[in-house]
């Protein structure tokens, strides 16, 4: 059982700090940010943040290692081929779930 | 004519409902998979919702219930949602670019809460200046379905059969690729940043020397060795406001 006061602390924490994060540039800065360096580090961020936070995890967050990576290969192929988000989350979990039928069925 | 037209303008609330509905969409599997893995990590339905009304935000709010599951202290969480949300200061800078006359203080700081990967996507493709009218119709949407979305996962998640909540947990990875993919495809930099992070992961994660560190912190390690090396070796060629 969580306690109730951590979890509030925590949750507070994290609205307010990502709340800042969205409103102190949106609301203060009203000019160019000069380093270029910063600029592509910002612009980097999200894809190592994405990146890091996926792999290896991706492959634990089904039933098994096989299936994930089967759902990983063909988010990988979709994704590759700019289909939307929807398109490569639906047949993503069509083909865990397909995977894992079949692994039962073996 | 002109009305049969997508008003490419962002200065109608009833625009931005419009314009919001595919990300709403979007957002409801998203958030689905997210109540469940909330209430999965033992976060109960009530606290994943009050998250996703709170935060909007994926990437940090999976991260952030990851932490508050494994006990993380407050400064691990602070930190681990700086990292991961940063992004959002460089989507609401080249946004605050964008806004019209009409965008004062108390605008600017009510709508920031509404920034999202999707949701400055969209803004920042509009022709012209945004009026606050335009981006509380294009937040809308999205934001209730993020909260509606949690819910569902969160309350129902327990009756899926176990395949199912199996299948449905890979969901939030999978956009995850959906998002790197595109751009690492054209962006050599992008490229060599994910694959150096996702490496570093691999590294904290399967390493035993490294075992003692968290998800948060490993995450915040991985992102911003790999980011500054990729600002490092592969500078932009002109700035660009994606």
């Amino acid at each position: 059982m969580i306690d109730t006061i951590y979890l509030c602390a925590s949750i507070v924490i994290m609205a307010a700090v990502t709340y800042m994060i969205r409103m102190l540039p949106l609301a203060a800065v009203r000019g160019k940010i000069r380093s270029r360096f910063v600029m592509d580090l910002l612009y980097y961020i999200p894809y190592a943040v994405l990146s890091a936070m996926t792999i290896p995890a991706i492959f634990y967050s089904s039933g098994s290692l096989i299936s994930a990576a089967v759902g990983f290969v063909i988010a990988l192929v979709l994704a590759f081929f700019e289909r939307g988000l929807m398109t490569v989350a639906i047949c993503s979990c069509a083909g865990v779930f397909v995977t894992e039928l079949i692994m039962t069925l073996i | 004519m002109e009305k049969n037209k997508t008003d490419t303008r962002a200065v109608n609330f009833k625009t931005g409902l419009t314009d919001g509905l595919p990300i709403a969409l979007g957002y409801l599997s998203v958030s689905f998979t997210f109540g469940i893995s909330a209430v999965g990590m033992g976060i109960s339905p009530l606290a994943a919702i009050l998250i996703s009304m709170t935060c909007l935000t994926s990437a940090g709010q999976l991260a952030g219930a990851g932490i508050i599951a494994a006990g993380g202290g407050l400064v691990e969480m602070a930190l681990a949602q700086l990292v991961i949300n940063i992004r959002y200061s460089l989507m609401s800078l080249s946004l605050s670019q964008k806004l019209n006359e009409k965008y004062s203080l108390p605008h600017r700081i009510i709508s920031a809460f509404g920034i999202t990967d999707e949701i400055f996507a969209v803004a920042s493709g509009k022709d012209g200046e945004i009026a606050p009218r335009y981006m509380y119709g294009l937040i809308t949407l999205p934001y209730i379905f993020w909260a509606a979305g949690t819910a569902m996962g969160a309350f129902f998640g327990e009756i899926l059969p176990e395949n199912v909540k199996s299948a449905l947990g890979i969901a939030i990875y999978v956009m995850f690729v959906a998002i790197v993919v595109p751009p690492a495809k054209k962006l050599r930099g992008v490229m060599a940043v994910a694959l150096a992070a996702a490496g570093l992961s691999c590294v904290i994660k399967f390493v035993p020397v490294f075992s003692g560190i968290s998800s948060g912190i490993s995450v915040i390690i991985c992102a911003v060795i790999a980011a500054a090396a990729g600002a490092a070796l592969f500078p932009r060629k002109e700035a660009q406001n994606d």
